[in-house]
């Protein structure tokens, strides 16, 4: 039972940290092009 | 890869690689020493090498570079400064394959140190441009790319596009609100089911439900709000949508589950909520995204072929101004290939003048100073000088817009399907579950939140997410599998509008024709097409392009002149107009020509006209066989028109005027009939407004692609045919799944009213109803094509 009290937050905080995430990446643009981020990647800076 | 392939243009495969352009992979002639087809090709590679970014052609997938094309737009009037020692600009790009386009723009971009950003959005084709300068510097950059084979556009971010935008983001934010959510409360309602048997106690499982609530409400709250508003909408105008029966249910389960959790019940529906709000964002937000692509699609093709207009100073310089700011009494100098940005009159020069876009005229108009031209020709001559007489409200086109305003208000009417069975659906739905609620409190004599437990559970267990999914998930579907043949869906209610179609009305210009000249006579002379082609390649007038079209594999002659009115010269061999070319006896035989004269050989005559689509007589066949009648509607002359007519074997009308037009589609309505328009020119816009449903092909005009429901791309007319296969299919699907959401609803709403179900109960029937739902849709990507669209594509 006392493990509750650790586990159910520790598993909201991990799931909050992901939403965060998904909103900060949506925020900053990354899901406007789906299909060049895709390619992107494989090419080097340079 | 979805977009690169909607712009993606063919490219000549070459069998032997030595004999194909090393930039552009068009065939060379034979014995041709060069790399290269052309200068521009050559021109291309140099930059691509100089720069050390001679990797793309090997990363480049499957397509190869484009012939690059002159840079025949002012972009300095496009960008803008950004404080006071840099400039931006945004521009539309076409030729985008995939990423190697990307990666080379922007490597290339990047190794210019003035250029402080430059960034290629692939998915909608922009690129982003920031430098150290000024403005004037615009084209130097536009035209660097433009070097590499890539068409441009200026990239205007229309209001109505930016708010799509945000409501898409807005929609993916709830969803992703409604998914943490929806699984970190589904973890706790799996231990409290499994728990259910005793093992879990009292204490726990209020302790569960708490946690339940302190997440599930405040992300109902978020997520809900798309719902939330659109039923409120609804209310407030007096009717009701499929969002009036979700609200009431998700905000119904929250309170009563908030209550159950307050007394310490068993029965809280958090989970169902939270996760029917995920289900029903999430088809959203698909829905709106394979729309979204369609129109975005539309939007760039309009995009690339709109551009400024070249206004005569006083000093008798040009300069370049965009459409929208020219002013009544400007003069505008319009090259051959120009297309008229505003309405006037000649004021120097004689020309011909294509206006199959504005009237459906096939054959050019002959203009001289005096005559009245109007936005949207296509000067196929000499130069004209052009004084504007209207601009904005008072042009042609404003007055067809008028006219399709007029036409679009009689398809308001329209009610979405799923919009209908809501109507009737959502009163049944509430009255059952008010008498359950009644039946309990007064004859079953169970305490109220009992009974409004029970009333709920009803509500829950009819939610119509299987009926809010069955719908769309179809039309999803149903919206990508024609957007790979090259159909894409415009309107919510298209596809439903296009499935009860029983009557098309095609245009001839344009729509059963091809809409621009091709070569008809003098391709029997092979020798002396080539050296017409060869010629003809360096210049963008129509006929000249219609012999290139003629003979693609052959190089462009370098040191051609052109002689504007006149033809192109290349030595002593002449291309051009019979005067042009000193040919006293021409045959008047009423087709466009050009002569081609070289020394000790006889003169040739090509001759052009515009031509039927390859499949038009298939296609007026299949559509005939799938039991619809079919009817030709012109502005052009009765000879024109009764030849087309003849050969595709339809009844005709010729000489309409567009009000004509879209009176005779009125009647045609009026009589009972549902009428599929099928046109390209601003003529056609009032009739494909007033019909029942509308489609034109991806060459039509702005005012006329804005009305239709659907645009299709190609040289085929066969989409046509596609399309409406592919809406009488997801018509009967979505009906299917209609009667499956309604079926189960018979079977599942004894049980909720008599009590028996659990929330564990709720969430097994209403995922299972919703993947039955789903799985039926996904049928519609599996039917057979039509043999021939697969083979014209």
């Amino acid at each position: 039972m006392d493990s509750l009290f650790v586990l159910i937050p520790a598993a909201l905080a991990l799931g909050l940290c992901g939403l965060a995430a998904f909103l900060w990446a949506l925020r900053n643009g990354q899901f406007d092009d789906p299909d060049g981020s895709a390619g992107r990647i494989l090419f080097d800076d340079e | 890869m979805i977009g690169a392939a909607i712009l993606l243009r063919p490219v000549a495969q070459s069998a032997a690689p030595n004999l194909a352009c090393a930039h552009c992979g068009a065939p060379l002639p034979e014995g041709a020493t060069e790399r290269f087809c052309c200068a521009g090709c050559a021109s291309a590679n140099a930059i691509i090498s100089a720069a050390g970014l001679g990797s793309f052609y090997e990363r480049l997938e499957r397509s190869r570079g484009h012939r690059p094309e002159l840079l025949d737009t002012d972009f300095v009037v496009h960008a803008r400064m950004v404080g006071t020692a840099e400039a931006e600009l945004d521009l539309l790009l076409d030729g985008l394959d995939c990423a190697a386009c990307v990666w080379l723009i922007e490597s290339l971009l990047a190794r210019n140190r003035n250029v402080r950003h430059a960034r290629v959005n692939l998915s909608t084709r922009r690129l982003s441009l920031r430098w150290r300068g000024t403005v004037q510097d615009a084209n130097a950059y536009a035209g660097l790319v433009a070097a590499l084979g890539f068409r441009l556009a200026p990239y205007r971010i229309v209001a109505a596009n930016a708010q799509d935008d945000r409501a898409t983001r807005e929609l993916l934010r709830c969803m992703a609100v409604a998914g943490f959510a929806a699984a970190n409360v589904m973890l706790l309602s799996v231990a409290i089911w499994s728990g259910s048997d005793g093992s879990m106690g009292d204490a726990t499982r209020t302790l569960f439900h708490w946690l339940s609530a302190a997440i599930a409400l405040p992300a109902i709250v978020y997520a809900g709000q798309p719902f939330f508003r659109s039923a409120f909408n609804a209310l407030k105008a007096g009717h009701t949508n499929m969002d009036v029966p979700i609200s009431i249910g998700v905000i119904l389960a929250s309170v009563i589950s908030l209550h159950e959790t307050t007394v310490g019940q068993s029965h809280a529906y958090f989970d169902s909520a939270i996760t029917l709000l995920f289900f029903l964002l999430f088809g959203r937000y698909l829905d709106r995204r394979a729309r979204g692509r369609a129109r975005q699609a539309v939007s760039n093709l309009l995009a690339l072929s709109g551009g400024t207009a070249r206004v005569l100073g006083p000093d008798g310089t040009t300069v370049s101004r965009r459409a929208d700011q020219l002013c009544v009494g400007d003069v505008l100098v319009v090259a051959a290939g120009d297309r008229l940005a505003a309405d006037g009159g000649v004021i120097e020069g004689s020309s011909a003048l294509d206006a199959a876009l504005v009237n459906g005229e096939s054959v050019p108009v002959a203009v001289e100073p005096g005559s009245k031209v109007f936005a949207g020709m296509i000067n196929v001559g000499a130069p004209i000088r052009v004084r504007v007489s209207a601009v904005g409200e008072r042009t042609l086109l404003s007055e067809i817009i008028r006219l399709v305003e007029a036409g679009e208000r009689g398809r308001a009417r329209f009610v979405a399907l799923a919009d209908r069975v809501a109507r009737s659906y959502a009163p049944i739905v509430h009255a059952t579950a008010l008498l359950t609620f009644l039946g309990w409190y007064f004859l079953g004599g169970v305490p109220w939140d009992r009974a409004l437990l029970i009333a709920t559970s009803v509500l829950i267990i009819t939610c119509p997410c299987a009926l809010a999914l069955a719908v769309p998930v179809v039309h999803v579907v149903a919206s990508s599998r024609l957007l790979r043949a090259g159909v894409l869906v415009l309107r919510p209610t298209a596809l439903e509008r296009l499935a009860s179609v029983d009557h098309v009305v095609l245009d001839k210009t344009g729509t059963v024709t091809i809409g621009r000249p091709e070569l008809v006579g003098g391709s029997e002379d092979a020798d002396a097409l080539r050296v017409a082609a060869g010629i003809a390649a360096s210049s963008r007038h129509p006929l000249a392009q219609a012999l290139v079209r003629a003979s693609p594999a052959v190089a462009v002659a370098e040191g051609t002149v052109e002689h504007p009115g006149g033809g192109l010269q290349h030595g002593n061999v002449r291309l051009g107009s019979a005067r042009f070319c000193s040919i006293e006896s021409s045959p008047d035989d009423g087709r466009s020509e050009l002569w081609l004269t070289r020394p000790d050989c006889r003169p040739v005559r090509f001759t052009f006209s515009d031509r039927l689509r390859r499949d038009a007589v298939d296609v007026v066949h299949e559509l005939t066989a799938d039991g619809l009648e079919v009817e030709l509607l012109s502005g052009d002359r009765r000879g024109a028109v009764q030849r087309v007519a003849a050969i595709i074997g339809v009844r005709w009308q010729a000489e309409l005027s567009p009000a004509g037009k879209a009176q005779s589609v009125a009647d045609l309505r009026n009589s009972g009939k549902r009428v599929l328009m099928i046109g390209d020119g601003l003529n056609d816009a009032p009739s494909l407004a007033s019909a029942s449903a509308s489609m034109s092909p991806a060459t039509a005009v702005e005012a006329t692609q804005n009305v239709a429901d659907a645009v299709f791309q190609g040289v085929s007319l066969m989409p046509v045919v596609e399309a409406l296969r592919v809406a009488r299919r997801a018509d009967r699907l979505a009906r299917q799944n209609l009667a499956i959401a309604l079926l189960y609803n018979l079977v599942a709403v004894p049980l909720a009213i008599f009590g028996y179900v659990t929330p564990l109960i709720a969430a097994l029937a209403m995922s299972c109803s919703s993947l039955l739902v789903i799985g039926n849709a996904l049928r519609l990507g599996t039917f057979r094509q039509p043999k021939s669209t697969a083979e014209t594509r």
